[in-house]
Formats: structure tokens, C-alpha cells, sequence
């Protein structure tokens, strides 16, 4: 296949059946788990875990393909901003995501458990329904949903780990420095400290975890709080784990000496979503843990 | 240049697309991995009206018990079950995916691409469908039955689903990756592939409806998807986001639920608006009327959406300032949308029209959706609507805008553009007669739901008093005999699929002026292999037939 960069034609790839191969993985992975939540857990856990291997292996697969691709040239200029327009538009759907979950945090913070309280025209919901209870943050509920809890203090780990994070930033661009460059070695040094650091935010926040179900009694049952906290942190978490393991891929590739000074959107992509990782982590700092 | 520098997809090239000739799997594999956007806008739009069948079951199902006041065919639970699968299909299966269809085979014709900007995973956003369909279908027959909650899923009363719940819930999930990949590949190949000369404000307005809807489609899919799945935590990993005993709040869901519901009731009729703004001016032989402002509409449409929510949800309880602030938010959407109305109007005024059957729908959608429009005015009165809510009359004020409008402008866009997918013409004389039955036994399905529900009748219930008695016969009497002239649409249509009907031109209709008239009909596998020069097929020709009328008509006048 001769070489196509030239900006005025259309890349259009051959048929394939990654896509179709990706959703038989999807569909096995959630019936599995709905199979699970439903208790039928022998035909659940095989499910959900065949299925889960398999879309691991799907993504491998397709996105080997995309480097093979890209490596060998096929892609034109026309194509490199079909990527960016795409990674942006995939982020601003992943902020909506997280909005709905910072939109039922403010809900609660805000409107609900005011209301439970009795404000404004809820004075009846109080006197009936929730007599003596009163409005604060943290709160369970009137109903003390999982038993008394303290929270995580912001000023410990989570301001380490806002550190961490704000620091691998810092560190991610200067592997984008030396990609630009077309210092290779420098660029890989600088993406594996971006790993380190990954690696560090979600050891800790492991950490953070266990002393919440151990000690602190602070669980996914612990009201409204619990639900936002480890929902919001939960799904946070989850995004910095593809984070790390996109940034390692791309530590390998650099170190292979893929990519060059001016073509190297594989990088910036993934670049782009530590750093939207990065600010969902400031927003969950400021309004989970410090206000 | 060669073509096997442009396309990776040289095997089909030479040779065009693999036939059931060429033995069946060869051929099934080919629709399985297609990355091509007429195979997949084909696929979509098979499987859009395999819904809608499906989905019409359903809906004939929920008529029948409601023939006469009483119990007669189904449980209390299985109606309840049919009007959410109902919903669900037909928005999410049927309305969607037709309009995804549409796109995809026009969008790239139309501004000049060779195809969508992703191809494998425009593939990919096509195959979850069934899938995910099959999965959503299944819950019927689980322990619990389906879900029985309405499409809304307001919880408490959705926890109380039995083992459908998760099914239910992943399936929208799926759905929702479905809708957001197949936006992203929209969106970009319209800001990416354009051809050189079409800037935005040159681009036909299916693809600026088109452009503004996979917007709404990415802000709000995701919302929809969080909801769901606070919902699913609720049930089974204790959470209490809508749980007052924890701090919770079921109304919570609702305002969640109405951000993502309301933006998505505009992701349902932004394309209808785009289709009909280009069937009218075909068939009028007049460019159309405040082409910017239409533009401006839509935006202006759009961003409202974003902000009128809780209009569903007048009764629930909120402060008179929300009241206030979401009545009048969503009375100003009667502004841009009246744009848009009258722009067609005069667009038609004066012009030389002439009725074939693209034509037909496009007149029978502006003059029922504005019906819909009005009586949604109606329900943004917040004190009227403490009367309307959940009654027939919102029923027939959603069915208003969603069948003559959202499908009405499907069932346009198919006849319009079916002679450039298949390269014959459909039977005129049968798509009359489909549009005669459809246009009449719509308004007799839905026209006395408004009676019944200002009376008083509430949706969702399978028996009624019998004071309702006449007018629901009637609507039921009317909901069959359009399921049934329908079938003349698929024969049509199938006919045509089957290549047999006259043979069609390339410009197909003479006051076409779309760049997807300048290629020949059928549409070549792969049409445009570089960005074309011309982007439209200049007026002049048309103006003077235009002219010549005008001439008669000044003639007539002396």
C-alpha cells in the first residue's frame, strides 16, 4: 500500500469486524453483570468476566490496527484533525457525564436535604415526615443510612493527591516538550514519571478507600454523602486508571520511536485526557472534600 | 492518483459492493464489517422501520385494550410494560435511528465527503443497536416482566422493576454509546470533510439541523447515562441519590432525567425541520425563504432546550419562582420555532408548487406539527398544565409532534431521496394514496385524544371511564388503519429496493438543487473519492422556469 499524505484526497479504511466483535464483548460483559446484580452468579461471573477479557482484547486489537495505520503513513492532515475534533467532542461528552453527577451533589448540597430539613415551603415535609432533623454537610439522611461515619480530611491525602495529579500535568508537558523536540528519550523519561505519578494518585486513593470501608465507616450506604462521594471519586478514579494505561502505551510507543516533531496526536489525545482527569480532580477537591 | 491510494476499501472497488450472488456469508460479512456510509445508512434505516414495526405492535396493543372501557387482552402490568417499551423503542429504536440513517447516507453527499469521518466506528454505533434492542426486548419475557414504569423511570416506583432492571438499564447504556459515537462522526465529518468551497453558512440546512443535533446528542446522552445509572446503584449497591430517608431526593432523578428528556424531544424533530427545509424549497421551485434565520432558529432552539427541563414536571412541587422562570423559558421557544414555520410558509408563497409525495408529507408535517406546536403552548402554561399533566392531552400533543412530525419527516426524506439511493422511481400513485391514509387516520387516531384528555382521561391507565367510551374507539379504529397503510410505504419502497419502477435521473426532481443531485442515481458505491468543485447545482435554470410561471400567472391576472 503506496503512502497517502496528501491532503486533498479521503482516507476511507477497508471493512472490518472490530466494531462488530467489540459490541458481541459489550453484550456478553452486561449480561453478564445483569445476571450478577440478579444473583445468578454462575452464569453471571463467567459472563462478566469473559466478557470483560474479551473487550480488553477487542481494544487491543482495534487500536494495534489504528497505530499500524497511522505508522505506516496512511493517515493525511485531513484525517489527523478528524482526531482531534473527535477526542474533543469524546471529552466534552465525558464533562456532561460527570455534570450529572456534580449536578445531583449540588442537588443534595443545596435543595434536598434543606428541604428535608423543612426550609422554604417544606416546612410539613420536616414536622410530618423527618421531624428533628436539621440541615448539614456531611449528613446520611434523616434515616442515618449506614450508621454514623466521619469523612476523609481534605488537607491530608486528597491534598497530596491533588499534588500528585497537578504535578503529573506538569511532567506530561514536558514529555510533549520533548516530543516536539524530537528528543524521544526525553519525551519516554517524562511519560514514565506521568505513570509514576498515576500510579501514586490511584495507590493512595486505594488507600483513602480502605480507611473509609475500615475506619471511618464512610461506604457507598452512608446516605447521600457516601453516594456522592464515592460515586463521583469512584467514577474519577476509573478515568485515571485508562488514563495510566493510555499514557503507558503511549510511553512504549514513544520509546519505539513512533511518532514525530510536527504528527504525534496519539500523544497529544491522551495528553488532552489527563489533563480533563486532572481538572475533574480539582472540581472533586474544592466541592467533595474542602467546601 | 489511483484509487487504492485514497481507499483502503480497494477490494470493492473495481468490482463494486460483494452481492448475495457472491455466495451468503461472503455477503453477510460484508454488512457486518461495512465502514461504508450508504451500506451503513441502509442498515440504520432497515432497522429504524423494524422498530417502528415493532414498536407499532405494541402500540396496537395498548389501542385494543383501550377499544372499550373495561379489562379485555392484557394485564394491568403488561400494558404498563407496552406503553414504556413502546416509548423506548420508538424514540430510541425507531425516530432516532431513522433520522442516524438519513445522515448518513445525505450528510456525506451533500457536502461533498467520501464518507463519514470514522468509518469502523460509525459501524460500530450501528451494530450495538440491535443488540442493544434485542437486550431491551428480552426484559419481556423475565421474572417481573418488562419494565412497567414508563420510558421516564421515575423512581421509587422503577426499583420496583424485577429482573429486568439491569437489562433495562445497560441496554440504554448501549444505546447511549450507539448515540454518542454515531454524533461524534457526524459532527466532525461536518466540520472536518466539508468540501472546499461549502462554508457554513453554504451548507444545506439537513446538515445544519443535523450539525446542532448531534451537539444536543453529546451534551446530553451522557447525563442520561449518569442518571440510569444512579438509578442502578440505588437498587443494588445501596446509594441514596433517590432516597429522601438518605438525603436523597426522587425528584432529583426527574430534573436529571428532564435535562437529558428535554434537549433529546429536540434531537427528535431538529432533523425533521431539516428535512422539510429541503423539501419545500425542491417542490416550491423557490430557494428558501430566511435561510439564515433559519440557521439562527435552530441554534436558538437548541440552546433553549437546555434550559426549559422541568416544564415535565409542573406538578411535582417547585417553587413558584421555578414555575415562573421554566414557563416562560419555554414559551420563547414558540419564537424561533414560529421562524421556522412561517419561513416555510413563505417559501411556499408564490412558488410554483407541485405535489408529489416528498411534497405532500413536508406540507401534512408543518401543518400537524404546528398543530403539536400549539397544544405544547397549551401545556407550558403552568397553571393550565396542572389540568393537562399526565391526562390524553399530553398524549396527543406528543404523538402530534413525533408522528406527523419526527416521522412524517422520515417517511419524506425516504421518498425524496430514494430514487438517488436506488436509482428507480417509487410508484407516485401509491405514495399518495399512503399519504392520503396516513394524513387521515393520524388526525383520527390522536385528534379525540385531545377530547379524552381535556375531559379528563390519564395516560398509562389500561381501563377508563366510560364517558371516554366513543372518542377511544375511535382513536383505536384510527391507530389500525394507519399501522396498516403503512405497508403500503414499505411495498413502495421495497419496490424500489428491488429495482423495479422507472428508471430515475440524476437530478431526479427539477427544483432540486443540492449537491447530491450532481451525481449520477444510483449513487456510486464510493461518490466522491476528492472533494468536489461545484457544490450546488446553479439557479439559473430554475429561475427561469420560475419565470415562466410567473409569466402565466401574470397572464391569468389581465
Amino acid at each position: 500500500m503506496s503512502q497517502n499524505s496528501t491532503a486533498d484526497t479521503y482516507y476511507v479504511p477497508a471493512g472490518s469486524s472490530w466494531p462488530f466483535l467489540m459490541t458481541i464483548a459489550l453484550v456478553i460483559f452486561v449480561s453478564g453483570f445483569g445476571h450478577m446484580l440478579n444473583e445468578d452468579m454462575s452464569f453471571g461471573r463467567i459472563a462478566f468476566f469473559t466478557g470483560l477479557g474479551f473487550i480488553i482484547v477487542m481494544t487491543f486489537v482495534w487500536l494495534r490496527g489504528v497505530i499500524h495505520e497511522s505508522e505506516s503513513g496512511k493517515y493525511n492532515m485531513q484525517v489527523d484533525r478528524t482526531y482531534r475534533w473527535s477526542m474533543g467532542w469524546f471529552i466534552f461528552s465525558e464533562v456532561m457525564f460527570f455534570g450529572a453527577f456534580f449536578g445531583a451533589l449540588f442537588y443534595a448540597r443545596i435543595l434536598s436535604v434543606p428541604w428535608v430539613a423543612g426550609a422554604g415551603p417544606e416546612l410539613m415535609t420536616n414536622e410530618v415526615l423527618w421531624k428533628g432533623f436539621e440541615a448539614v454537610w456531611p449528613t446520611n439522611g434523616p434515616a442515618d443510612m449506614g450508621g454514623e461515619f466521619s469523612t476523609i480530611p481534605a488537607w491530608g491525602v486528597p491534598f497530596l493527591n491533588t499534588l500528585i495529579l497537578l504535578t503529573s500535568g506538569v511532567t506530561c508537558t514536558f514529555a510533549h516538550h520533548g516530543l516536539k523536540e524530537g528528543n524521544h528519550r526525553k519525551a519516554t523519561i517524562w511519560l514514565a514519571a506521568t505513570v509514576a505519578l498515576g500510579c501514586g494518585f490511584l495507590f493512595f486513593q486505594a488507600e483513602e478507600y480502605i480507611e473509609a470501608y475500615s475506619h471511618l465507616n464512610l461506604t457507598l450506604e452512608s446516605g447521600i454523602y457516601g453516594s456522592t462521594f464515592f460515586m463521583l471519586t469512584g467514577f474519577h478514579g476509573m478515568h485515571v486508571t485508562l488514563g495510566t494505561i493510555m499514557l503507558i502505551i503511549i510511553m512504549f510507543r514513544c520509546a519505539k520511536g513512533h511518532f514525530t516533531e510536527d504528527r504525534h496526536f496519539g500523544f497529544e489525545g491522551v495528553a488532552w485526557y489527563w489533563h480533563f482527569v486532572d481538572v475533574v480532580w480539582i472540581g472533586l477537591f474544592i466541592f467533595v472534600y474542602v467546601v | 492518483m489511483s484509487h487504492a491510494d485514497t481507499h483502503d476499501a480497494h477490494d470493492d472497488h473495481h468490482h463494486g459492493p460483494v452481492t448475495l450472488k457472491d455466495g451468503f456469508v461472503p455477503w453477510a460479512l460484508r454488512w457486518i464489517g461495512t465502514t461504508n456510509h450508504k451500506d451503513l445508512g441502509t442498515l440504520y434505516l432497515i432497522f429504524a422501520f423494524t422498530m417502528f414495526f415493532i414498536g407499532g405492535v405494541m402500540s396496537l396493543i395498548i389501542r385494543a385494550e383501550l377499544f372499550q372501557p373495561g379489562m379485555q387482552l392484557v394485564s394491568p402490568e403488561f400494558f404498563n410494560s407496552m406503553t414504556t417499551m413502546h416509548a423506548l423503542v420508538m424514540i430510541f429504536g425507531g425516530v432516532m435511528p431513522g433520522f442516524v440513517g438519513l445522515a448518513n447516507w445525505m450528510v456525506p453527499l451533500m457536502i461533498g465527503a467520501g464518507d463519514l469521518a470514522l468509518p469502523r466506528v460509525n459501524n460500530w454505533g450501528f451494530w450495538i443497536l440491535p443488540f442493544a434492542f434485542t437486550l431491551l426486548l428480552s426484559t419481556l419475557f423475565m421474572d417481573g416482566g418488562g419494565p412497567a414504569s414508563g420510558w421516564t423511570m421515575y423512581p421509587p416506583l422503577v426499583l420496583q422493576t424485577g429482573d429486568a432492571l439491569p437489562f433495562v438499564i445497560f441496554a440504554i447504556h448501549l444505546m447511549g454509546i450507539s448515540s454518542i459515537t454515531g454524533a461524534i462522526n457526524v459532527i466532525v465529518t461536518i466540520l472536518n470533510l466539508r468540501a472546499p468551497s461549502m462554508t457554513l453558512l453554504k451548507m444545506p440546512l439537513f446538515v445544519w439541523t443535523w450539525l446542532i443535533t448531534a451537539y444536543l446528542l453529546i451534551a446530553v446522552m451522557p447525563v442520561l447515562a449518569g442518571a440510569v445509572t444512579m438509578l442502578l446503584t440505588d437498587r443494588y449497591f445501596g446509594t441514596s441519590f433517590f432516597t429522601a430517608a438518605g438525603g436523597g431526593d426522587p425528584v432529583m432523578f426527574q430534573h436529571i432525567f428532564w435535562f437529558f428528556g428535554h434537549p433529546e424531544v429536540y434531537i427528535l424533530i431538529l432533523p425533521a425541520f431539516g428535512i422539510v427545509s429541503t423539501i419545500i424549497p425542491t417542490f416550491a421551485r423557490k430557494a428558501l425563504f430566511g435561510y439564515d434565520s433559519m440557521v439562527y432558529a435552530t441554534a436558538s432552539i437548541a440552546f433553549l432546550s437546555f434550559i426549559v427541563w422541568a416544564h415535565h414536571m409542573f406538578t411535582v412541587g417547585m417553587p413558584v419562582a421555578g414555575e415562573l422562570f421554566f414557563m416562560f423559558a419555554t414559551m420563547l421557544i414558540a419564537v424561533p420555532t414560529g421562524v421556522k414555520v412561517f419561513n416555510w410558509i413563505a417559501t411556499m408563497w408564490r412558488g410554483s408548487m407541485t405535489f408529489e409525495t416528498p411534497m405532500l408529507f413536508a406540507v401534512g408535517f408543518v401543518f400537524l406539527f404546528t398543530i403539536g406546536g400549539f397544544s405544547g403552548l397549551m401545556l407550558a402554561i403552568a397553571p393550565a398544565d396542572f389540568q393537562y399533566h399526565d391526562s390524553y392531552f399530553v398524549v396527543a400533543h406528543f404523538h402530534y409532534v413525533l408522528v406527523p412530525g419526527a416521522v412524517f419527516s422520515i417517511i419524506a426524506g425516504v421518498y425524496y431521496w430514494i430514487p438517488k439511493w436506488t436509482g428507480v422511481m417509487y410508484s407516485e400513485f401509491w405514495g399518495k394514496v399512503h399519504f392520503w391514509l396516513s394524513a387521515i387516520f393520524i388526525n383520527v387516531t390522536f385528534f379525540p385524544q385531545h377530547f379524552v384528555g381535556l375531559a379528563g382521561m390519564p395516560r398509562r391507565i389500561p381501563d377508563y371511564n366510560g364517558q371516554f367510551a366513543d372518542f377511544n374507539w375511535i382513536s383505536t379504529v384510527g391507530a389500525f388503519a394507519f399501522f396498516l397503510a403503512q405497508f403500503i410505504f414499505i411495498f413502495n419502497m421495497m419496490r424500489c429496493m428491488a429495482r423495479k419502477g422507472e428508471k430515475a435521473t440524476d437530478r431526479v426532481w427539477e427544483g432540486a438543487h443540492g449537491l447530491e443531485w450532481t451525481v449520477p442515481s444510483p449513487a456510486p458505491y464510493h461518490t466522491f473519492e476528492v472533494p468536489p468543485e461545484q457544490i450546488s447545482i446553479p439557479e439559473d435554470e430554475l429561475t427561469a422556469v420560475h419565470d415562466e410561471f410567473d409569466a402565466l400567472d401574470g397572464h391569468k391576472l389581465t
